[in-house]
């Protein structure tokens, strides 16, 4: 019994809030006008952004962060087990790596790697 | 952690095959970072001669049967004979890109190495041995015909067949892939040897029969059988025709490669369950295929829905069983390789006032503009009929001789009807090509050496089917003897 005050505590927080939240939308006054409609209320006319409109190039990122990513979970496990594994597990490593590093030259010489 | 490890076996030899074709691919992805930037027809030509060293591989190889990684990647004459097939199929529609790609303005080095990484899926998915590989090789061969299918950027409709064939594609490998996960919980192995060894087996396990239905959903939206064939015309119709023949012949021969061999090796303690499925299976895609493709006036439409209804006979050769079946299935798909990239190729190489011409009606009078390829056309839709002496009829004769034997005659019967109904659809086109009178600007032949020369070799193919049919059926009997020990 004695976590009852949390939950008293809690409930009291969850009622404030939603009063919050819901009493205004109740009794406030609402006018709507063209100003406070727009993005910004810097005092501005909002025209676009100051370094002009820019590409987050979502594809490219994606596939930059796929390939080092995927490279660093196999390389983690592998180098805690490098003397283990022995010339095998180097060699191994080396193909993976090469046939990733393809991948990378490739995307590299494709201009992936220039941000507008 | 303690314990030595143990090393494994890398058994390179079975993987040949498609070591060649990804090599050629990687090799494809380095020299298009070279110049001459401008003219990317030399990549067309080192992805010919990876896919021509492929199959040289491929036929010296023919006899053994190299196992490697645990039984994960098997290549036996039954791999190898699907091998040659699909290389093949690559070979002929790289021939067909080389002029058709960059005429339609989507020439890129890409082009070609997607083509080989998707050929190694299907190289794979031949040769797998276990669900995991059949799994992965799968989704390397779709991922790379997503992407083709998509390749002509600034058409809608090549971008709308990419979209839903990548949507509907990755639902139905989802498919597949929770009956992989039922099979191992009810086996405890993914191993296509050790499923069939495994108790649950023989005790008839619920998960083991949910595991197969799953499996046939997804393996039958890849061969387009009907419940799961919405994609198909769709696909077909929208995306680049060489990337449509490959889609149509190389991804169905490999799919079929990889179902025939989960069925026959893994399930054989369900034969009676998948047995009873594929003839329903059969009998409706077949007769739904035909039907729609009654109603095209897109040529490639129409294809679509007669590959579907193709499959639909094919599945006759698995319901039939036993090697005579599962060889005219194989036998089946060499004609059907052959016989429908010719007729693709034909398509890709005909334009009509600078664009592609697809509809039946621009074919009006070919046969006076072009005899020559008028008269190739027709033979590829005569053996898609099944007329002697072409390819498609000794198939058909194959296919249902098996059914029969096999004791379904219902099945063989249905299955004539359907290929009565066929006849309409592919002589319509003939009576436009022959009796109708040219349409002024009608579809025209673009001189292309490569491609013409891919339809020579189809076409001899087509010919050399019909009428020597028997060495090649021996092999495909040959072929499907090691699965069926």
């Amino acid at each position: 019994m004695e976590h009852v005050t949390i939950l008293m505590a809690f409930a009291f927080a969850a009622v404030v809030a939603g009063a919050m939240l819901v009493v205004p939308s109740l009794i406030a006054p609402r006018r709507l006008t063209p100003v406070k409609a727009q993005p910004f209320e810097s005092g501005k006319d909002p025209i676009e952004i100051t370094q002009g409109r820019l590409a987050v190039k979502f594809s490219t990122v994606a596939i930059f962060f796929i390939l080092i990513d995927i490279e660093l979970l196999f390389i983690w496990p592998w180098a805690m087990l490098y003397r283990k594994l022995g010339w095998f597990g180097f060699a191994e490593m080396l193909v993976f790596l090469g046939i990733l590093m393809l991948g990378f030259l490739y995307i590299w010489q494709k201009g992936g790697l220039e941000w507008e | 952690m303690t314990g030595e490890i143990v090393v494994p076996v890398v058994g390179l030899s079975a993987l040949l095959p498609a070591l060649v074709v990804v090599g050629a691919g990687g090799l494809v992805l380095l020299l298009d970072l070279l110049p001459p930037r401008a003219s990317k027809a030399h990549l067309g030509t080192v992805a010919l001669a990876g896919l021509v060293a492929a199959l040289l591989v491929t036929v010296s190889r023919w006899g053994t049967d190299d196992r490697a990684f645990r039984d994960m990647v098997l290549l036996d004459n039954y791999a190898l004979f699907f091998d040659v097939v699909i290389c093949y199929a690559a070979a002929l529609v790289v021939m067909l890109s080389m002029d058709y790609v960059g005429r339609e303005g989507g020439e890129s080095g890409e082009y070609y190495a997607l083509v080989l990484f998707s050929t190694t899926g299907m190289l794979l998915l031949a040769s797998a041995g276990d669900l995991i590989v059949v799994f992965l090789a799968l989704e390397l061969m779709s991922l790379s015909l997503y992407v083709l299918a998509g390749f002509f950027k600034t058409r809608l409709v090549s971008g709308e067949a990419s979209m839903k064939y990548f949507l509907l594609g990755a639902f139905a490998s989802s498919f597949l892939l929770y009956g992989i996960a039922m099979l191992y919980g009810a086996t405890g192995s993914t191993n296509l040897d050790r499923i069939a060894g495994s108790p649950a087996a023989r005790d008839g396990d619920p998960l083991y029969l949910v595991g197969l239905a799953l499996l046939l959903v997804g393996f039958g939206f890849k061969i387009s059988t009907v419940p799961f064939h919405m994609w198909a015309p769709d696909v077909y119709e929208g995306a680049p025709t060489s990337v449509t023949a490959l889609i149509a012949t190389g991804s169905k021969a490999a799919a079929f490669a990889a179902l025939i061999r989960v069925l026959v090796v893994a399930l054989r303690g369900l034969q009676p369950d998948w047995t009873a499925l594929l003839w329903s299976l059969a009998v409706v895609t077949m007769t739904l295929g035909n039907l729609a493709a009654l109603a095209q006036s897109n040529l490639k439409r129409m294809l679509a829905y007669s590959s579907i209804a193709h499959v639909g006979y094919m599945l006759v050769g698995l319901v039939a069983g036993g090697a005579s079946g599962a060889g005219a299935v194989l036998f089946y798909l060499l004609a059907y390789t052959f016989t429908t990239i010719g007729a693709f190729g034909v398509l890709a190489l005909c334009q009509r006032a600078g664009e592609e011409a697809v509809e039946v009606s621009e074919y009006a009078g070919l046969a006076r503009r072009n005899p020559v390829l008028a008269a190739t056309l027709a033979l590829f839709l005569l053996s898609l009929i099944g007329i002697p002496p072409l390819a498609g009829f000794v198939a058909k004769f194959y296919l249902f001789g098996a059914a029969v034997r096999g004791g379904h005659v219902w099945l063989a019967v249905i299955a004539v009807l359907n290929s009565a109904v066929a006849a309409y659809y592919y002589l319509r086109v003939l009576v436009y090509m022959y009796m109708r009178e040219p349409e002024a600007g009608g579809a025209g032949y673009v001189p292309s050496f490569a491609g013409g020369l891919a339809l020579a070799i189809a076409l001899i193919g087509v010919v050399a089917l019909g009428v020597m049919p028997a060495p090649f059926a021996d092999l495909a009997q040959g072929a499907v003897t090691p699965l069926l020990r």
